[in-house]
């Protein structure tokens, strides 16, 4: 059997893009990007902040770090809870030190779960962006266009009822979107969303309901990836976050302002046997007067004044 | 199928490393070593092949493709930038299609000297399945894609995605391509028996090639730099019995990322500064490797 004729074919092979998001572009063909305070290198932290609920739904798909043994899983429930009662305590406090404000990718629920602890995020002066409604809330093509309309409305409003300020920032979980998600997101009013990793830099996307910001949050330099799929120490997670800043800085140098996205998880970096190093991580850089940190909102209103 | 293709291929004749005639390269370098980067284009919702899913999660996979659009966006800027700094041609593996939608890396990649070979249209459309008349239109497709796009004749084939046919190599052939990066047999090429013509297996490699490192072997960049620079110095000493060659496949959306990108510098340092490397591109390691042999090994 050989393959349908239309395989041959070849619709989008055009120039640019095969989408109409976003235009092609060179990241060192840019204006130069100035940072505030002439910061060279802006640190961008984003920590998720994930409630998964006993039992997983699975649909469109079954977040990472849910539950995977038979029902009851306390296991992995508590381990994760173990990120929102203590991991996420040491995170805060460790960029407490430093000064350092920070995104935190919440799960609404979260909000309605532990109001203490949204308070002390919004208190320490840090940012909520928008992180889907619990773990359960995942989406992909598949989804229904309106419960994905409806999830995305739940999770800001929630939010928002919770800390009195509509979140200007979305992460989708696992970073997997549908056709719609952008769109969507666009018409609910979110500035920015974080799932494209494509860049370095905030560029702007295009849909049929308006404009919305990507800014790239690097899967590769995450925590997880890192330190859960690769199985790497948080030691050579320490060394990577050092090796990508000092290239950034030289790079800097040349081409204007960078952005070394630093996503983390609660329950895997607040770890005891971890913690210290990261302190250590963040305390260098913070020494360093060519690297600055930001809140997600801080980066695009700084990018968005000089596009 | 033929029979003989359910046990043996037919490939190539078995050849033992030992006793093999030795291979000189010029100059009296002991390992040639060339750089294959994967110049791509994935699309973001491409066309379904029953024999192998394009991406492993429902179309939008917004990771997969983001990623891999750092390539033309960021990082390839980077990796060639460096490959060129340390004197190191690029032999490209190109999905051709990226001729037309992104030139612009296309044609930094010309000026800079670089070689290129055909990686098929896209890496999201695949050879299984195919027929006979359709494998010949996408190696046309790549011939004339890459003649108008850099005036070079492609002289090599990496399979889009590694997707092949029991046909595939008797096509090359026929169409006067010198050379596949397809077969992982050896560390010195190879003629491969083909239907006419002449075609050489030219060492490639999947296991330091980078997705492997990051992805298969999880190693972190320093580790990876470190895996490349002890291949290198096991092939050059054992090299000055007869030649080996060395390829360093590469992906610029996993090696120019900003925490890999600067120890990768540590291994084009320690090939370059060595003296026993022999470094260039893929044709040339064909054409000399022929001149030798004939073809004979």
């Amino acid at each position: 059997m050989s393959l349908d004729p239309s395989y041959l074919d070849y619709p989008k092979r055009r120039r640019g893009m095969d989408h109409g998001y976003y235009p092609y572009s060179s990241l060192f063909d840019r204006k130069p990007v100035q940072w505030p305070d002439d910061k060279k290198l802006m640190i961008w932290p984003v920590i998720s902040l994930e409630y998964f609920p006993m039992v997983p739904n699975d649909d469109p798909f079954r977040a990472p770090g849910h539950m995977q043994t038979a029902y009851p899983d306390y296991r992995h429930y508590t381990a994760r809870e173990y990120g929102t009662r203590i991991g996420i305590y040491r995170l805060l406090s460790a960029f407490e030190k430093v000064g350092a404000k920070v995104s935190v990718a919440t799960n609404s629920v979260i909000a309605e779960r532990y109001p203490q602890l949204v308070e002390d995020i919004i208190s320490g002066g840090h940012e909520i962006i928008a992180h889907s409604t619990d773990m359960n809330g995942t989406i992909a093509s598949g989804l229904a266009e309106a419960n994905e309309k409806a999830l995305i409305e739940a999770s800001l409003a929630a939010l928002e009822n919770a800390t009195g300020t509509r979140p200007r920032g979305w992460l989708s979980i696992a970073r997997s979107q549908s056709f719609n998600t952008a769109k969507l997101l666009a018409e609910a009013g979110v500035d920015y969303m974080c799932d494209w990793a494509n860049d370095e830099l905030p560029y702007g996307f295009q849909t049929d309901t308006g404009a919305i910001a990507n800014i790239p949050l690097n899967h590769e330099l995450s925590d997880r990836q890192i330190i859960n799929v690769q199985q790497q120490s948080v030691d050579s997670y320490v060394q990577q976050m050092m090796d990508a800043a000092d290239w950034l800085l030289a790079e800097a140098e040349q081409y204007g302002g960078r952005m070394l996205p630093m996503h983390l998880t609660p329950y895997i970096m607040g770890l005891p046997y971890r913690i210290s190093s990261f302190e250590k991580l963040i305390a260098g850089f913070a020494e360093r007067n060519d690297i600055g940190f930001a809140r997600g909102d801080a980066i695009l209103d700084s990018w968005k004044a000089q596009a | 199928m033929s029979d003989v293709q359910k046990s043996d291929p037919g490939l190539y004749d078995y050849a033992p490393y030992r006793g093999r005639p030795k291979i000189e390269w010029p100059d009296g370098k002991t390992c040639a070593v060339w750089v294959a980067p994967n110049l791509e284009f994935y699309e973001l919702d491409p066309a379904i092949n029953p024999h192998r899913k394009s991406w492993p999660k429902p179309h939008p996979d917004v990771v997969g493709y983001s990623h891999r659009d750092h390539a033309n966006r960021v990082s390839h800027w980077r990796m060639a930038e460096m490959m060129t700094k340390h004197g190191f041609p690029g032999s490209v593996s190109l999905s051709v299609a990226l001729c037309d939608h992104i030139p612009e890396v296309v044609e930094d990649a010309n000026q800079r000297g670089w070689e290129f070979f055909s990686h098929g249209i896209y890496n999201t459309r695949y050879s299984y399945g195919m027929d006979e008349v359709q494998e010949r239109a996408i190696i046309e497709d790549s011939i004339e894609t890459v003649r108008r796009a850099t005036g070079q004749r492609i002289r090599g084939w990496l399979a889009p995605a590694l997707t092949h046919t029991p046909r595939t190599l008797d096509l090359l052939a026929e169409y006067g391509m010198d050379y596949t990066c397809d077969l992982y047999h050896d560390d010195q090429p190879t003629d491969v028996k083909v239907k006419s013509g002449q075609l050489t297996a030219i060492p490639y490699s999947l296991e330091v090639n980078d997705h492997y490192g990051f992805f298969i072997y999880n190693m972190s960049p320093r580790e990876y730099a470190d895996t490349l620079i002890r291949q290198y110095d096991r092939l050059a000493d054992e090299g000055a019995q007869s030649g080996t060659v060395m390829c360093i496949p590469l992906h610029s959306y996993l090696i120019g990322q900003p925490h890999r990108i600067g120890p990768f510098e540590a291994v084009l340092e320690h090939i370059a500064a060595d003296g026993r490397a022999w470094i260039t591109k893929a044709g040339d390691i064909v054409d000399a490797f022929r001149k030798q042999t004939g073809g004979g090994s």
